[in-house]
């Protein structure tokens, strides 16, 4: 039969020699092989202990940003959720009103701001899209939950915390590489 | 009246003796499961359970309570008596082995000399061999049972690779029996104790080597796991097995390893001996201690073995087995037998 290609290799089919059918000298190869294994290195992490370092570039958990005072960038302009390839993004905007100027730095500020973190995929497309900085990835990724509402991030989970209040808080948000 | 007297310490006596080796077996069974994962972690550079306890020590409670806190489900086309029968059986056949095992020598208390040894039998190897026959039933009536294919065929290659295997073990036993001239394990172990008398293996290496295959097939551990083969038959035997009585038949083939590593420590490596220590000159309570642990390093070795074996060899063919079984190891036992008889009747001068 013709080959299809030259790579096939044909099956050794001869009868086993006398110290093969003996199987011991084999059997002490294998376990010489296994024995030495306990010896050896074991790459693993233990993880909640013990965690890998993230490259700074890693796109984990969305935060959202504040300024130097402590104001909310984000303008509800609603270009992330266009950008939103999964669709996991959901905003309400609102208009300021006088008095909160410490609060939100532009005259339009999201009231409700939602990112399903079952639906995103953590692509980084909403970071690029928004012309305020106001959302960015951090190094962190979800943690486990046992309930699917529980994926639903709202603002109080995503705001970073007040550089004026708590500014180691802040700094730890922010991260290095920011 | 003298007759029907009864000797209350003596009876005493044995009931501790048997309740402190039966559970002492179901501790050390216990911990066999964990060491049986911790060992194969290690041998594949994994660290292995590590998580409940420290260094992961209280995993075996933790299994045990999974499997005590699961449905028990008994399948309605299954018969149910035999049904429950059959793990029970697995264990009972599994436990009853320790009863001859010479554990170590005696200890003197509350001015009594106490034999370790729960009944010193003159047919205790026999008796052994019996019970260890009567597992078999465990796995066949548990298999028959199920009334699922799978299970059946599992069960049909236990029992023939066991019979099989019995064979081949007691001819390697026969060379033992020829240079001991004694059925009785004390005795057996007590002549190889004996001031410049060797551990067996020195007289019977083949004999040795035919009995630990064969005790391997016996406990159905890899190379010879055909009655569980995972892959082919989707766990074998106790397939439609929940629950606890799953856990019976787990643990039995941890009990059956620890007994038949006691069995090998006994005819081939001296029992409870300590090599070049001459036990008679020490205090029988601390030469009683000294040989427990002593014993109980060989079975540990034993069992390290067993499991260093198991994570490295793949499963025999069911056709290999069968000629692996019948073709070289009867073979090798009756020539192994034959030589010794020749020599035994050399060295006498006949």
């Amino acid at each position: 039969m013709q080959a299809l290609t030259n790579r096939a290799q044909a099956v050794n089919r001869k009868p086993m020699t006398i110290m093969e059918k003996l199987y011991l000298p084999s059997i002490a190869k294998g376990m010489g092989i296994t024995f030495s294994h306990i010896f050896k290195k074991q790459p693993t992490i233990q993880y909640p202990e013990e965690k890998r370092p993230f490259s700074p570039v890693f796109r984990g958990l969305h935060v959202l940003n504040r300024d130097e005072e402590g104001r909310e960038r984000c303008t509800a302009c609603g270009l992330c959720a266009v950008a939103c390839p999964a669709e996991a993004i959901t905003m309400e905007a609102a208009e300021r009103l006088p008095g909160e100027e410490n609060l939100y730095r532009e005259e339009k500020y999201a009231a409700r701001y939602e990112i399903n973190m079952l639906r995103c995929i953590f692509c980084g497309l909403c970071e690029e899209a928004c012309p305020k900085d106001a959302i960015y990835l951090s190094e962190t990724f979800a943690p486990a939950n046992f309930a699917r509402k529980g994926f639903i991030y709202g603002k109080d989970d995503l705001l970073i915390p007040d550089p004026t209040k708590d500014p180691a808080g802040f700094a730890a948000a922010k991260g290095e590489g920011q | 009246m003298t007759l029907l007297a009864i000797d209350w310490g003596l009876l005493i006596e044995k009931l501790v003796l048997i309740a402190v080796v039966v559970f002492g077996s179901l501790g050390i069974a216990l911990y066999t499961t964990f060491a049986e994962r911790k060992v194969a972690a290690v041998l594949q550079d994994r660290p292995g359970p590590n998580r409940a306890g420290p260094f992961g020590l209280l995993q075996p409670f933790a299994d045990g309570l999974k499997l005590i806190m699961k449905e028990e489900i008994i399948p309605n086309t299954s018969n149910r008596v035999l049904f429950i029968l059959g793990p029970g059986l697995a264990m009972t056949a599994a436990l009853m082995t320790c009863a001859v095992i010479p554990w170590s020598s005696h200890v003197e208390m509350f001015g009594r000399k106490i034999e370790l040894q729960i009944a010193d039998i003159n047919i205790g190897i026999l008796y052994i061999f019996g019970v260890v026959s009567m597992g078999v039933y465990g796995i066949m009536i548990g298999g028959w049972a199920s009334n699922n294919k799978f299970s059946l065929m599992a069960a049909l290659r236990g029992a023939s690779q066991a019979i099989s295997y019995e064979l081949a073990m007691g001819l390697s036993l026969i060379a033992v029996l020829m240079l001991s001239g004694s059925l009785s394990l004390k005795t057996i172990v007590e002549e190889q104790m004996a001031q410049g008398g060797l551990w067996n293996i020195a007289y019977q290496p083949l004999g040795f080597l035919i009995f630990f295959v064969c005790a391997l097939a016996e406990c159905n551990r890899t190379p010879f796991d055909l009655p569980e083969a995972e892959n082919e038959l989707n766990f074998g035997y106790h397939q439609e097995y929940s629950s606890m009585k799953l856990g019976f038949y787990l643990f039995a083939e941890y009990v059956n390893m620890i007994m038949s590593s006691a069995v090998m420590a006994c005819l081939f490596f001296g029992g409870y001996d300590v090599p070049f220590l001459d036990e008679s000159t020490l205090a029988p309570n601390i030469a009683a201690i000294i040989g427990v642990a002593a014993l109980l390093t060989k079975i540990v070795i034993f069992i390290f073995v067993f499991m260093w074996i198991r994570w490295t060899i793949p499963r025999f063919r069911y056709d290999q087995l069968m000629n692996l079984g019948w073709k070289t190891m009867i073979p090798l036992a009756l020539v192994n037998m034959l030589i010794t008889g020749a020599a035994i009747l050399w060295k006498a001068g006949v």
